[in-house]
């Protein structure tokens, strides 16, 4: 069965948030970027708000500040100040300009506002312009995660170069994954022997260690340099199959003949076994040592408690990608999915969840473009014994009495939100012990003896 | 070693250090484009003071983030209907942005209306619907009269002003509901306490200090609010007005269409929360009602202070940078860091005007530093100049003094944390005791050289009040006895409210008893 979010014409406590978000998001993920709004100021301070909580880590987002007069007549003026400024009060190494709702509807030519503004500043001699990425976010289409791929897209579109082919360079479109993930995404592809161009990778920047000094932005992010060499990479691997649009694989498959392996988010051992397998074809060895010997000791503990977990039922939600990939490594360790929904609406999460390798376990009800209050309701036609998704069900797990393991973003009520690891078997490992362990928890829990052992 | 952080021309008026030369500080101004300002929008001014109505309807018509971003953000709390933590919004989609947004609006708003059965319902317009142009004002009549619900529009567009305008918006939409009913009003004196959000349940503690001094409470706007009770709040004689500027043109709107006169007051610190108590009991004119007031104020001192000496033994000499939305509040937070021996080294506002700013200037220190509007690379600039070992403000604040090894106290409406009040007071206490004092920071590399200093404040619980906690008893002692000295104060005046006329009175009041 498939459905279209829910009868009521509003949305009640969205489990999705706007597209500029996920654009700031990845623009956080490029050396020496700063990420620019261009609209009003709220949105920037709202969104800037929103991420310090969930990675504790500083997230500055300039705005052009829209006025009244921007509204009406248009905000080059504003674009131009506002970089003017920034430029010389954060001396950034690139700019990520996303549009807002308000500058997107008032029809704002962006792409012609920043030529111009190049061209005024050329004769300039005191300031050099870096690249200035646009992209394109109007949040009345689509969602943060669309957002997100966007200015993936937007990113790799400006930077990235052809060249002789690099056999040993690899592009990986990491999808909306913790700095943990991106930590561990880059320790596989090198130890295959592979150089790994991981665009966006914010890891350092929104994971980072204190300050001897303030800085203007903080340290990390794929180097530009590395991004220029996208095109001659010997292939782009894009985690996460769900996006539609433009994306950076799609590009530069298309401007310099990359080839773009489009898998899903590595969670499972199924799913990791895809990413895995890719990396052994590009690099032409085996999975390395250590990484088999993870995938071993992952299987061993699927044995070791199965039965702790079999038959278990889950409300899984979240960006489309980590539902698909959750559903999937649910099944693979005999936890059925009852429900599933996520806020994007790209038309592909019921296909993909078609995809997947149920076994024992019936599909799941999936709900596309759902609100929390959508899978409230949809709740009351299910028994569940845990949900997983982000931090934002926590209110309908508390109203259904059962735990909720915290995966993706946001994670607003728990610590080290950054520090979670998803990906790959190390990452698949780390929430499968978490999953068994909230079960034995809460059997635990409720068990009048409090036995020790279980 | 990397450059000093410079301040942008566009913005050098509105920094100011004390005493450098004479006071000037521009303020006022929309934020200039490209600086990263801590401030929000219209919008968000409207939501902040409109949220704690806890059981009318928020609609948020717009794009979804300005709704998903505001979700159960706040820590206002409520004593019955939780139907204000839900996120509603019109989540417009792109149809809706070319055709126009009324008739999803409307149709959104009748059925939440028939599904939640709200006291009244709020539509917030925000940037879009701005631009696109939807007449709410026709929408909301047609929902009223479909559905008996009073439904008003707030025109919080977000881009047409600054977060003050949406103070002025929320403040227009609600008094459109005072004075629309006709219930029969309380005996004796009255009051509406404006502009306390009942963070933490703070409302209920400053409640239950006027209901102990005989005042009535008719409503509280909007902390822990209710339609009904805002229909009435014209039959209070005066409205108590926390905040310098969210509740102020509500206070003048019921000044001019009710000769409701209004008092400003703070409940933040000793100092501020005891003036708020005897000007309220000071406006009604009765001995009986100043008696109970001071003695109240002189219990619930004598309970916080030996507490209060403890913190202040391994705070003082502390340096404290205080960034606050309204003005008002960190006027508060300068005198309550004074009460524990911190120095406030840097001091400003996202929304002060020249009056506030007067007025802070006068109660800082010389070579303090100013601020308006300002941004975090000059926080970081200064606090690194200053040597400031505390950061007070909200979330967006934190991570700039965590990155800089300095502590950090949320004084923000999305705390869950209450600091009002005489307990208020105490958990501020601790607040700042608890960050400034953790051993973490001699680990930060700012710091790696520094020892980690003992200054604990020995073993003992730290106690920590929860709004609605019954308070101690406590033996009855004079405030003025409570030693707090003030530095840089009128050495006459009270070393804990600082009001020569309270304890004098109070002092003939003992003559008279004894
Ligand atoms: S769109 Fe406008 S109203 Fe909404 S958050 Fe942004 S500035 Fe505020
Ligand atoms: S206006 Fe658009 S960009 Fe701004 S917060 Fe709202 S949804 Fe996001």
């Amino acid at each position: 069965m498939t459905d279209q979010g829910s009868s009521f014409v509003a949305t009640r406590n969205a489990c999705k948030m706007c597209t500029p978000l996920g654009a700031c998001l990845a623009f956080s993920g490029v050396e020496g970027c700063l990420p620019f709004l261009h609209g009003s100021q709220g949105c920037s301070t709202y969104i800037r708000r929103y991420l310090i909580s969930h990675f504790r880590e500083p997230m500055d987002i300039a705005s052009s500040n829209f006025d009244e007069q921007s509204a009406i007549f248009g905000g080059q003026n504003n674009l131009s100040i506002g970089l003017r400024h920034v430029l010389e009060s954060y001396r950034p190494k690139a700019v990520g300009i996303a549009t807002t709702c308000l500058s997107e509807t008032i029809g704002d030519d962006v792409s012609m506002f920043l030529n111009e503004f190049r061209n005024e500043q050329a004769g300039n001699a005191d300031v050099s312009i870096p690249p200035l990425i646009h992209a394109s976010t109007p949040s009345y289409h689509g969602s943060h995660f669309d957002g997100y791929t966007e200015a993936v897209a937007a990113i790799v579109d400006t930077l990235a170069e052809g060249g002789k082919r690099q056999a040993d360079l690899v592009n990986i479109l990491p999808g909306i994954v913790s700095p943990a993930d991106l930590r561990h995404l880059r320790e596989i592809v090198s130890d295959f022997g592979l150089t790994p161009v991981l665009t966006p990778d914010y890891s350092e920047r929104l994971d980072g260690p204190p300050w001897q000094q303030y800085q203007r932005i903080p340290d990390g992010g794929t180097p530009i340099d590395m991004i220029r060499r996208c095109g001659t990479a010997a292939a782009s691997i894009q985690l996460g199959d769900t996006p539609t649009g433009r994306t950076a694989a799609g590009i530069l498959a298309d401007k310099f003949d990359v080839p773009a392996m489009v898998l899903p988010m590595p969670i499972g051992v199924r799913a990791s076994d895809q990413m895995f397998a890719a990396l052994e074809n590009i690099s032409g060895r085996p999975t390395p040592k250590q990484h088999a010997d993870e995938r071993g000791r992952l299987v061993d503990s699927y044995i070791d408690a199965h039965k702790y977990i079999f038959g278990k039922c889950a409300i899984v939600f979240g960006d489309e990608d980590f539902v698909v990939s959750t559903v999937g490594f649910l099944a693979e360790i005999g936890i059925q999915t009852v429900l599933c929904g996520s806020g994007g609406q790209s038309g592909t999460l019921k296909a993909s969840i078609d995809q997947i390798e149920m076994g024992p376990s019936e599909p799941p009800r999936v709900i596309e473009g759902v609100d929390f209050e959508d899978l409230t309701e949809a709740a009351d036609d299910v028994h569940a014994d845990l949900m997983i998704g982000h931090s934002k069900g926590y209110k309908l797990a508390r109203q259904l009495g059962i735990p909720l393991v915290r995966i993706g973003l946001p994670v607003h009520d728990r610590f080290g939100a950054s520090r979670l690891l998803h990906v790959g078997y190390r990452g698949t490992q780390q929430l499968f012990d978490r999953i068994v362990n909230t079960l034995l928890e809460q059997r635990q829990d409720i068990s009048e003896m409090g036995y020790t052992y279980l | 070693m990397r450059e000093a952080i410079d301040i942008l021309d566009a913005r050098r008026r509105q920094v100011h250090t004390k005493g450098s030369q004479p006071f000037q500080l521009d303020c006022e101004k929309h934020s200039v484009a490209g600086s990263v300002s801590q401030r929000a929008c219209v919008f968000c001014g409207s939501r902040v003071v409109l949220y704690p109505i806890t059981d009318a309807l928020h609609l948020v018509h717009g794009p979804i983030g300005c709704a998903a971003y505001t979700w159960d953000i706040r820590g206002a709390q409520s004593s019955g209907s939780q139907l204000h933590r839900m996120s509603f919004s019109t989540d417009l989609r792109e149809k809706d942005v070319i055709y126009g947004g009324e008739k999803k609006c409307e149709a959104a708003l009748i059925e939440l209306i028939g599904r939640y059965r709200p006291k009244a319902a709020f539509v917030y317009a925000t940037c879009i619907v701005g631009l696109i142009g939807d007449d709410l004002e026709a929408v909301c009549r047609r929902v009223t009269a479909q559905t008996g619900v009073e439904t008003i529009p707030v025109h919080s567009e977000g881009f047409a002003g600054s977060k003050k305008d949406g103070y002025t918006a929320a403040c227009a939409a609600l008094d459109r509901l005072v004075g629309t009913s006709e219930s029969p009003p309380p005996d004796g004196p009255s009051i509406n306490i404006l502009g306390d959000f009942n963070i933490a349940g703070e409302t209920w503690i400053i409640r239950d200090y006027y209901e102990r001094m005989g005042v009535n409470v008719i409503s509280t706007i909007t902390g822990d609010g209710r339609v009904d009770d805002i229909r009435r709040a014209h039959q209070a004689q005066l409205n108590v007005v926390q905040c310098s500027g969210s509740m102020k043109g509500l206070a003048r709107l019921m000044k001019q269409k009710y000769d409701i006169p209004f008092v400003h007051v703070s409940y933040f610190g000793l100092e501020d929360v005891s003036k708020a108590l005897y000007d309220v009991a000071e406006q009604f004119n009765d001995p009986a009602m100043m008696q109970r007031t001071t003695q109240l104020v002189r219990d619930e001192i004598s309970a916080v202070m030996p507490q209060l000496r403890r913190y202040r033994d391994a705070l003082q000499g502390k340096k404290a940078a205080v960034y606050t939305g309204g003005a008002f509040k960190a006027f508060s937070l300068v005198r309550s860091l004074r009460t524990l021996g911190v120095q406030t080294v840097i001091a400003g506002s996202q929304t002060g005007n020249p009056q506030d700013y007067q007025q802070l200037e006068s109660l800082c220190d010389d070579g303090t530093v100013l601020l308006d509007d300002t941004n975090p690379l000059e926080l970081a600039k200064f606090i690194d100049q200053t040597g400031a070992d505390l950061l007070i403000g909200g979330v967006k604040e934190r991570p700039i003094a965590y990155k800089l090894g300095v502590a950090f106290c949320d004084h923000n409406h999305e705390r869950k944390r209450c600091l009002a009040g005489y307990e208020g007071m105490v958990n501020f206490a601790n607040e700042v005791y608890s960050s400034v004092c953790s051993p973490v920071w001699s680990l930060s590399p700012r710091k790696r050289h520094a020892p980690p200093v003992k200054r604990s404040i020995g073993p003992g619980p730290l106690v920590t009040a929860d709004a609605g906690l019954p308070l101690n008893t406590k033996a009855p002692q004079c405030p003025t006895a409570a030693t707090v000295p003030s530095a840089g104060s009128d050495s006459h005046a009270c070393g804990v409210c600082q009001l020569k006329a309270h304890c004098s009175g109070l002092a003939a009041q003992e003559t008279e008893t004894a």
